[in-house]
């Protein structure tokens, strides 16, 4: 049998060519006494119609059946058949019901207040008038009816008033023990609202960032991270929202460019500084306006989209600074936004060439560590640097290497300063300063990519992350470090970003279509354990120390190999091509084991000895 | 009326009381201690409230009346005491 593509050309009525209506197929036999090229039509039909016919009525006249197309059976087809025989149908002697379900049109609701207005005035009585409405009063209130009612009225109330001051009747007499939440009530998370992009065109929520004080309010910046996938109908704007109005914004923040990522000032809660696609740096002040106060020249900014704004610690509380793939971190001062204050190009060489740098995608700022700052880079590398080093080379204090793609999200330990999260490719990662050479602890590497990442600011052991396949995934190490304790799948599209906010209960994500997820979790994943400071802490130290061991281990075998292959350079050209034999090479080994191992037990020996001498 | 006004400043020095209306049944405030706004609002609405709350002692048992009526809230209680042609509304604020 041929396979046949159907595809009818349509013509708008302006234009004058024919419509024509073809049967496309893979063979060609020549029906219709049209012989037509291979793989292209097979039969055509031309409908043609003169411009200045548009609009007749149409003149419908009869004409004998046309046979177009004949398909005769091919009985050899059935060959590729199997009669099935028996036949397992179902049948169901009820009736037959189908379910639907409904969807009804959102609602859109607004709060308003009404303007009580009093009635009840007598008509010759204008409210408005203080006179009258006294004089009304007055002669109400010398009425005898009034005055025996009010009487009675009174005493009543006043007893019931003293009740009120003798027992207060709802008072809690026993003190409620503290109850030890021993029970270990399975950690879950609960969608207390979504915040969809109200635009026709969705983008991605790329960052959100909780108000400072109360954390009543979310900013959520959107964009578009694909490359080239703006289309000129995408709205620009970024949103406040509060959060318990889902349907509209609060505010919108118009920028000249879509913002990539949004920041509140933690000193000032209106302002708020953007970093944009188009490199430039933005701040608002929620009280002047959806325009941005001032922008940073496009000379002087950033020649790709700012990953990553954050707010320094300083005495103006003005200060920021900025980092995007161009390789550069660039410092600013929002009341002079010409010209950023500083530039750090991160280039590993140190020579701060900007062809070489690494481009950087998130970064990191502890207030309570003001001189260090973290870069996390598209290359998979953190760099660590130091804000008061005199020279650029300075600057790059060290790298911290071990992840295979970008690092999207970077936080140190709230309560641990020196250990801070990654979150890159397919894995998290927690490191420990001193240690350079690879993570103290790594999640397994999972099915999706990992977008966003943070540590929980209440309790010190558990993190968030989120993935490309819209999974929230919450981790507790001191309770289960091979897999998340808690698994949340908030929507069907990848989550791009993940905030929580300061009181570690409540946390938005942000997803591929715009749509702001806030989550509250259960009070056991966010109130500190008994514990907990004391065993995370064992835990991070044993961790480090562990590694610590094996980087050691590694460096000398490093140098073991680099002796031997210098000696083997010489040994190759006395000895010939000999390969070893299998056995022999056992046994090499076998030798090369037992020196290592004797070797490290005469160390450990001799580091005994030494311990011994000191105490 | 020397003793409505003692009646009403004793109840108003008890502790607690936030404020004191008297509303006649037309919804008009007669006497009031609190602002002219607060007490438009609550005349207004303990109005419909207690014509409810007596529309329904009296549909269980029609020969029962409504005598008093309290609201408590986590901030206040408002103390309604119902009259034929008057309402009297005590805001107190229950002892901690």
């Amino acid at each position: 049998m041929t396979t046949w593509l159907a595809t009818q050309v349509w013509a708008s009525m302006k234009c004058n060519s024919p419509v024509q209506s073809s049967l496309w197929s893979t063979d060609s036999p020549s029906v219709g006494g049209h012989t037509l090229p291979t793989l292209t039509m097979e039969i055509v039909h031309v409908y043609t119609k003169k411009r200045n016919e548009f609009g007749r009525q149409c003149n419908f006249s009869d004409r004998p059946a046309e046979l177009h197309v004949d398909i005769l059976p091919d009985p050899s087809l059935a060959s590729n058949f199997i009669e099935r025989d028996p036949c397992d149908i179902p049948i169901q002697c009820t009736q037959e019901m189908s379910e639907h379900e409904v969807n009804t049109e959102r609602f859109e609701s607004d709060t308003r207040g009404i303007n009580h207005v009093e009635g009840g005035w007598p008509k010759d009585v204008n409210p408005q008038e203080m006179e009258q409405t006294i004089r009304f009063r007055k002669k109400v209130e010398k009425d005898e009816h009034y005055f025996s009612t009010i009487m009675q009225l009174g005493s009543n109330m006043e007893h019931c008033i003293k009740q009120n001051n003798a027992i207060n009747i709802y008072q809690e007499y026993f003190e409620e023990e503290e109850v030890v939440e021993e029970s270990e009530e399975q950690p879950s998370a609960k969608t207390i609202n979504v915040f969809r992009d109200p635009n026709e065109i969705k983008r991605t929520a790329t960052c959100l960032s909780w108000h400072p004080d109360g954390s009543c309010k979310l900013a959520v910046a959107y964009s578009s991270l694909g490359f080239q996938n703006i289309s000129p109908d995408m709205s620009y704007d970024s949103y406040i929202w509060d959060i318990e109005n889902p349907n509209k914004p609060e505010m919108t923040l118009k920028p000249v460019s879509l913002l990539v990522c949004l920041e509140y000032n933690p000193k000032d809660s209106h302002i708020l500084v953007g970093g944009s696609y188009n490199g430039q740096i933005a701040y608002w002040d929620t009280r002047k306006g959806s325009q941005p106060v001032e922008m940073s020249t496009i000379e002087h900014s950033h020649r790709d989209p700012v990953y990553k704004v954050i707010w320094l610690q300083s005495k103006t509380g003005t200060d920021t600074f900025s980092a995007s793939t161009d390789g550069q971190v660039l410092w600013w001062d929002i009341r002079k936004m010409s010209e950023p204050t500083e530039r750090l190009v991160l280039d590993p060489n140190k020579k701060g060439n900007l062809d070489n740098a690494l481009g950087a995608i998130s970064l990191e700022f502890e207030t309570t560590m003001p001189t260090k700052f973290m870069v996390g880079t598209e290359q998979g590398l953190v760099v660590s640097c130091n804000r008061k080093a005199k020279t650029p080379a300075e600057k790059i204090v060290c790298t911290y290497s071990g992840h295979h793609g970008p690092i999207y999200a970077l936080q140190r330990n709230p309560f641990f300063p020196k250990n801070f999260l990654t979150v890159a490719d397919w894995t998290a990662r927690i490191w420990s300063e001193d240690i350079k050479e690879s993570s103290i602890m790594w999640t397994k590497y999972h099915m999706a990519y990992l977008s966003d990442g943070c540590w929980s600011p209440v309790r010190p052991s558990v993190f968030f992350t989120v993935k490309m396949d819209g999974t929230l995934d919450v981790w507790d190490f001191l309770f289960k470090q091979n897999d998340p304790t808690l698994s949340l799948k908030v929507c069907d599209e990848a989550l791009y970003s993940l905030r929580v906010q300061d009181n570690g209960r409540f946390l938005a994500c942000g997803s591929q279509l715009g749509t702001a997820t806030l989550l509250e979790i259960s009070p056991g994943l966010c109130t500190l354990q008994r514990n907990e400071k004391a065993l995370a802490t064992a835990m991070f130290e044993r961790e480090t120390k562990r590694e610590k061991i094996l980087e050691a281990r590694h460096r000398e075998m490093r140098l073991k190999e680099r002796s031997r292959s210098e000696q083997s350079k010489d040994e190759d050209t006395k000895e010939g091509d000999g390969e070893e034999s299998v056995e022999e090479l056992a046994t090499r080994t076998e030798a090369e084991f037992y020196e290592i191992v004797e070797a490290e037990l005469k160390k450990r020996a001799k580091e005994q000895e030494k311990k011994v001498r000191r105490d | 009326m020397a003793e409505v006004e003692e009646t009403l400043k004793r109840i108003q020095g008890q502790k607690g009381v936030q404020g004191i209306i008297i509303v006649n049944a037309e919804g008009i405030p007669i006497k009031t201690t609190l602002d002219n706004s607060s007490t438009v609002q609550y005349a207004g609405l303990i109005h419909q409230l207690v014509m409810k709350a007596r529309t329904t002692v009296r549909d269980i048992d029609p020969q029962n009346d409504l005598t008093f009526l309290r609201v408590r809230s986590k901030k206040n209680e408002i103390m309604i005491a119902p009259d034929k042609d008057y309402f009297l509304i005590v805001i107190q604020n229950p002892s901690d």
